[in-house]
C-alpha cells in the first residue's frame, strides 16, 4: 500500500481542532466574549512563523536574488503587523481580564496598569 | 533543530492556545489562560527562529520589525478606551489578514524557502490551492475589517451602503477569484500578475461585502471577520506544514463562527440575511406605516427617577450601546453603589447583541468595577423582571421592544428580548423620541408603567446620582 500523503494527516489535525474549538468556545462564558475575540486575534498572529520564514528567505544554497528580496521585504512587514497583534492582543486581553472582579472581594492585582 | 522536534514544539504551542481559550470559561481561570497563550506564542516564535537560517542582517530586520510592531501594539493596548474595543478588534483582524496575504506572497516569490517547490519546477498544486485560499480570505479580511473599523469608529456612516446589482457584482468577483486561483495552479505559481490580480480583486470583494451591512449588525461582521482571519491562518498552516498554525486557525475559525451564530440568534436573523446586508436601510418607516405617533408618553425628571429607585427593593439595569456612546458606565456604577447603600438590590441584565461586539457591555461594566456576579445574561435574568420594582434602561432600545413578541409585522418579530415591561416601573433614558436602529417604534414607551427620561445617558445618570 502507498504511504499516506502528510497533507492528509494535517487535514485530520485541522478537522479535529475544529471540533476542539467548537466545544471549547461554547464553554466560554458570554461575559468574556470580548476578551475571547481579543485573544483569538492574538493567537491567530501565530502566522508570524510564516512571516519569519519569509523574512529569512534565501535562494537554495544561501544568498539572495531580487525575488528573494521581495519575499524578505514582505516577510519583514508581515512580522511587524503580526507583532502589533501579538503584543497588542495579549496585553489588551490581560488588561480586560484584570478588570473582571467578584463582589466585595477585590483581587490584589485589581489594576493592570 | 530537527524538523521532528520543531513539529513537537509547534504541537505544544497549539495545545497551549487551546488552553488559552479554555481558560475563558470563567473569569478566575482566564488570566492563567492568557498566560498560556503568551507562552505558546513564545514557543512558536523561538522554534521558528531556531529552525530558519539567520544571518545578522536578517536578524536585525526581524528585530526591528518586531520592535516597531510590538511597541506600537503595546502602546495601543494600554491607551485604548474600553468603549473603542470593537474598533480595535476590527483593526487587529485587518492586520492578521494583511500579514497572511504578505506571507503567501512571499511564498510565491521564494517557494524554495517554504519547501513548496514541485520536483518538476514551479510550485506544488496543493500548496497553490492553499495559498490561493489564504490570499483570497486574507485579503477579504483585510479590507472588510478596515470597512468595519471605519464604520465602528465613525470614520464612515454606519448606515448600509447599497450598491446597484451588488449580489451580481459579488458573484462576478468571486468567479474572478476562482479563475485567478486556477491561473496560478495552471502556471504552477509563475504568473505573478495573477497573484497581484487575486489580491486586488479580493480587496475589492472585502469592501463590497461589508459596506452594505449596517452599524448595529457589526457584532456579526466582526465575529465573521474573526472567523475569516482564522481560516486564512489555517490555509497558511497547510502551506507551511505547521501544526501550530493549523490548530490555531481551526480554533479561531470556529470561535468566530460560533460568535456569529450567537449574535444572529440574539437578533433572530439568519446569518445570510445579515451578510447580504441592507437591514435598517429602509426609509425609517418600516413599521407603523410611517404614521405619526401621537400617543402620550409619561415624562419624568432625574428627581422622579431617584425617588422611585430609592424606594424600590429590586432594580435591574439594562445597558445598551447608548451607554457606551455616552461613556455612562462609571456614572452608572456610582448610581448602583448609592442605591445599594440604601438597601436596594441591584442587578444588570445584558442582551446578547447589546453593544457593537459580543460581550461589549460586560467589558464596560467590568471597567467601571461592577462585579461580574451582578451581571446576568438574558436567559438567566429574564424571569426576574416580574419581581423587579424598577428597570433602568440606559442606551438600549430594540432589545426591550415587546412588539418582538406580539407583532408579527415587526421587522424584529421573534427576536429574544428582555421582558422589561413586566417590571412595576420602567425608567427609559433616551435622547429623543426617535426609533431604534431597526427603525421600529418601541411599544414600551406608551405603557402606563413606563417613564421616559429624555436626556443624554451620562448626564441623566449623574443627575440621578446627585438627587439620591
Amino acid at each position: 500500500m502507498e504511504a499516506v500523503d502528510p497533507t492528509v494527516f494535517r487535514l485530520a489535525i485541522f478537522v479535529l481542532a475544529i471540533f476542539v474549538g467548537y466545544y471549547v468556545v461554547w464553554s466560554v462564558t458570554p461575559a468574556l466574549h470580548t476578551p475571547l475575540m481579543a485573544v483569538t486575534n492574538a493567537i491567530s498572529s501565530v502566522v508570524v512563523v510564516g512571516a519569519l520564514v519569509a523574512a529569512a528567505a534565501t535562494i537554495p544554497g544561501g544568498g539572495a536574488d531580487p525575488a528573494t528580496w521581495v519575499s524578505r521585504g514582505m516577510g519583514a512587514v508581515a512580522v511587524a503587523l503580526a507583532a502589533v497583534n501579538i503584543f497588542g492582543g495579549f496585553l489588551v486581553t490581560q488588561r480586560m481580564l484584570a478588570m473582571y472582579k467578584k463582589k466585595d472581594r477585590p483581587s490584589p492585582q485589581n489594576e493592570a496598569h | 533543530m530537527s524538523p521532528s522536534i520543531a513539529a513537537l514544539l509547534y504541537l505544544i504551542s497549539g495545545v497551549l492556545f487551546i488552553l488559552a481559550l479554555r481558560g475563558l470559561s470563567s473569569p478566575e481561570t482566564s488570566r492563567q489562560g492568557n498566560h498560556y497563550g503568551m507562552i505558546g506564542m513564545a514557543i512558536s516564535v523561538i522554534t521558528t527562529l531556531l529552525a530558519v537560517k539567520l544571518d545578522v542582517t536578517t536578524l536585525g530586520l526581524i528585530l526591528a520589525a518586531t520592535a516597531i510592531g510590538g511597541g506600537f501594539g503595546a502602546v495601543l493596548a494600554r491607551r485604548i478606551a474600553m468603549t473603542s474595543m470593537p474598533q480595535l478588534v476590527a483593526a487587529f483582524h485587518s492586520l492578521v489578514g494583511l500579514a497572511a496575504v504578505l506571507i503567501a506572497g512571499a511564498a510565491m516569490y521564494s517557494p524554495d524557502a517554504f519547501h513548496i517547490s514541485a520536483p518538476s519546477g514551479g510550485i506544488k498544486t496543493a500548496s497553490l490551492i492553499e495559498m490561493g485560499l489564504g490570499i483570497a480570505i486574507g485579503s477579504i479580511t483585510f479590507t472588510g475589517s478596515l470597512i468595519a473599523f471605519a464604520k465602528l469608529n465613525g470614520n464612515m456612516s454606519g448606515a448600509p451602503i447599497i450598491l446597484p446589482a451588488r449580489h451580481f457584482l459579488n458573484i462576478a468577483i468571486l468567479v474572478g477569484i476562482v479563475a485567478l486561483i486556477g491561473v496560478l495552479i495552471s502556471t504552477q505559481g509563475t504568473a505573478f500578475w495573477a497573484f497581484w490580480a487575486l489580491v486586488v480583486l479580493s480587496f475589492v470583494l472585502g469592501i463590497t461585502l461589508i459596506i452594505p451591512i449596517g452599524g448595529a449588525d457589526m457584532p456579526v461582521v466582526v465575529s465573521m471577520l474573526n472567523s475569516y482571519s482564522g481560516w486564512a491562518a489555517a490555509a497558511l498552516g497547510f502551506t507551511l506544514e505547521n501544526n501550530a498554525l493549523i490548530i490555531t486557525g481551526a480554533l479561531v475559525g470556529s470561535s468566530g463562527a460560533i460568535l456569529s451564530y450567537i449574535m444572529c440568534k440574539g437578533m433572530n436573523r439568519s446569518f445570510f440575511s445579515v451578510i447580504l446586508g441592507g437591514f435598517g436601510a429602509a426609509d425609517g418607516a418600516t413599521s407603523g406605516g410611517g404614521k405619526i405617533e401621537t400617543r402620550p408618553v409619561k415624562i419624568g425628571s432625574a428627581e422622579d427617577a431617584a425617588f422611585i429607585m430609592k424606594n424600590a427593593e429590586r432594580v435591574i439595569i439594562v445597558p445598551g450601546y447608548g451607554m457606551a456612546v455616552a461613556q455612562a458606565q462609571h456614572a452608572l456604577k456610582e448610581m448602583a453603589d448609592k442605591l445599594k447603600a440604601e438597601g436596594v438590590d441591584v442587578k444588570y441584565a445584558i442582551h446578547p447583541v447589546a453593544g457593537r461586539m459580543p460581550g461589549h457591555m460586560n467589558v464596560l461594566l467590568a471597567e467601571a468595577q461592577v462585579p461580574y456576579d451582578e451581571v446576568f445574561e438574558l436567559e438567566d435574568i429574564n424571569s426576574e423582571f416580574g419581581q423587579a420594582d424598577v428597570v433602568y434602561v440606559i442606551g438600549a432600545n430594540d432589545v426591550t421592544n415587546p412588539s418582538a413578541k406580539t407583532d408579527p409585522q415587526s421587522p424584529i418579530f421573534g427576536m429574544p428580548i428582555l421582558d422589561v415591561e413586566r417590571a412595576k416601573t420602567v425608567l427609559f433614558i433616551k435622547r429623543g423620541m426617535g426609533s431604534g436602529y431597526a427603525g421600529v417604534e418601541n411599544e414600551l414607551f406608551f405603557r402606563d408603567n413606563t417613564m421616559m427620561l429624555f436626556a443624554d445617558a451620562k448626564k441623566m445618570t449623574e443627575a440621578i446620582v446627585k438627587s439620591l
